[in-house]
């Protein structure tokens, strides 16, 4: 309510006429359930993770090299020709400190969340991933950073086998 | 001057119950590719429009027309999504066309139901939330199995004659690359299939398959510059009825009658029966393809039953109807389903539909549903 209204027109429902079921109140958990192929592209790149590598394609036309992968090149719309081993060192393209949740808390420890070109795609190619390891204060876009791993063990075959990047000494 | 847009491309991936080894964005890439390449076109420069027919909850993605572009070769370019049936896309595209905006226009739709674990939620979630939904734990099909009922006795066909449809259309499929659910059974084997939501039985019951599917417009001018197989769209409508189920003459397709008097008027036919030499028509379960044969005026109130069982609809019938197997014989495919029924037309209007052909087929009319529980569909009519 803004400042200037405290009370709106008509009956206000309370919360315990709620309950007691004085109101019609439907409630209705809605559960789709998806089981999403990943296609050949994104399987190749998610196994490769596991393995503790990146991996892009690469279009032979443009020549460009694309992270996250793609079977097919969207500027010159032709297959993508091969597979290309990038390193997990990268440059902080643009960042944003996240001090909101999902359900709308503030939070204590802000999510620093940024968009990171990889080291050997092409330029503007690159990874939306989490920072970690540094001062939020201390981020600076162009600011160089490394994957930090997982343990060989504990990674799924999932992006988060990448835990975070963080900054490497210049 | 007569309406005329030309389809001077199709192309298409997938028809497979299910497509584990693709995602949904490459089953797309290769539809498109194929069409693109049938066509003769550069997406990239060629193509000034590009229309996709998805719904969010079958992807499972919200704002899901933010991921159309790549696959299609529509990265930077004028791209729409309409959450409705392929051939009100294909009615979006032409529109498109004829203001002027584009020349040349593509129009995709696609099934990924194999990512769908649960689309009985989805479907039943269709239904209104406060006034319908909450009170039903059951399958969503018990519409059709009312709609059914109330068909069977204002129009008193027999009961059998729904059966015929799935022997007839599944047969067909048996001949058909792309059919999936084909097979030789008889009415007595549909008749004691499983009861879905009675009178409907399971083998009255289309299933949901894979694919993607892409169509290539053109203005009559540019169509007559892209290849010599180019399939003319002469008419084409589309129309809702009430959302209210209990609203709505529950025995007719009426929103089928209203898009069929559109289309026809549009391509300037006046005894349709007469005109087509086939026809592809909602068949989702079996009882539609009857109830959507009487609202297109190819058969008589009441007496589309009696002709199924006659052979009136076989492909060596008077008119074949759903000579590819249609969605019972081949599969539903949620959005792209009208784009099926485009794509099995231009084939037969091409003369490549293979076993299946029609002899010196030259017109047809494709119509589609969107499915429980709406009642919208749309109609085109095609020629060569």
């Amino acid at each position: 309510m803004s400042q200037k209204i405290t009370s709106y027109p008509g009956h206000e429902i309370t919360s315990d006429e709620l309950k007691e079921g004085k109101y019609l109140d439907i409630q209705y958990k809605f559960v789709p359930r998806y089981s999403w192929a990943a296609g050949v592209a994104i399987s190749r790149f998610l196994d490769e993770l596991k393995e503790g590598r990146i991996v892009a394609r690469k279009c032979s036309q443009c020549e460009r090299i694309l992270v996250p992968p793609r079977m097919y090149c969207e500027q010159c719309y032709r297959p993508t020709d091969a597979w290309v081993q990038v390193r997990d060192t990268g440059t902080v393209n643009t960042f944003s400190i996240s001090h909101v949740g999902t359900d709308a808390r503030r939070l204590k420890t802000p999510i620093l969340v940024a968009v990171v070109d990889i080291d050997g795609a092409s330029p503007g190619m690159g990874i939306l991933h989490n920072l970690g390891e540094v001062e939020p204060a201390s981020i600076r876009i162009g600011m160089k950073v490394q994957a930090v791993w997982k343990q060989p063990s504990e990674r799924q075959g999932a992006i988060t086998d990448i835990r975070y990047f963080r900054p490497i000494e210049a | 001057m007569p309406f005329q847009i030309g389809i001077v491309g199709v192309g298409y991936a997938g028809f497979d119950s299910m497509t584990p080894g693709l995602s949904t964005r490459e089953l797309m890439f290769e539809a498109a590719t194929r069409a693109y390449e049938d066509a003769g076109i550069d997406p990239r420069k060629d193509v000034q429009s590009f229309v996709c027919c998805t719904e969010d909850f079958w992807e499972g993605i919200s704002i899901t027309d933010e991921y159309m572009p790549d696959q299609l070769g529509a990265v930077l370019r004028p791209l729409c999504t309409i959450s409705s049936d392929g051939i009100i896309g294909l009615a979006t595209a032409c529109m498109h066309i004829m203001s002027g905006i584009a020349d040349v226009a593509v129009v995709e739709s696609h099934s990924k139901i194999s990512d769908v674990v649960n689309p009985d939620e989805i479907a039943s979630f269709a239904y209104d939330p406060v006034y319908t939904h909450h009170h039903f734990d059951a399958d969503p099909r018990f519409l059709a199995g009312m709609e059914m009922a109330r068909y069977l006795k204002e129009t008193g066909t027999k009961r059998e004659y729904c059966a015929q449809v799935a022997v007839k259309n599944k047969k067909n499929a048996l001949s058909n690359p792309r059919g999936v659910h084909g097979a030789n059974i008889d009415k007595g084997i549909v008749m004691n299939s499983q009861v879905a939501a009675s009178p409907l039985t399971e083998l009255e019951s289309s299933k949901g398959i894979d694919a993607s599917i892409v169509f290539v417009l053109a203005s009559a001018q540019k169509a007559r510059k892209l290849g010599d197989h180019t399939v003319w769209i002469k008419g084409i409508g589309w129309s809702s009825d009430t959302p209210v189920v209990e609203d709505r003459d529950l025995a007719r397709a009426e929103y089928v009658e209203q898009a069929a008097g559109r289309a026809y008027k549009m391509a300037n036919i006046r005894s349709p029966a007469s005109y087509l030499d086939l026809a592809e028509v909602d068949d989702t379960y079996s009882y539609k393809e009857l109830q959507s044969l009487e609202a297109l005026k190819l058969a008589t109130k009441g007496k589309a039953g009696k002709m199924v069982d006659a052979g009136a609809f076989d492909i060596d019938g008077r008119l074949p109807v759903n000579a590819s197997g249609g969605s019972l014989g081949v599969g539903h495919l949620l959005e792209a389903t009208g784009l099926h029924r485009t794509l099995e037309a231009v084939m037969q209007l091409r003369g490549q539909a293979g076993r299946l052909q029609v002899p010196s087929a030259k017109r047809a009319l494709v119509q589609s549903w969107r499915g429980i529980p709406t009642a919208t569909g749309a109609v085109a009519v095609l020629g060569n």
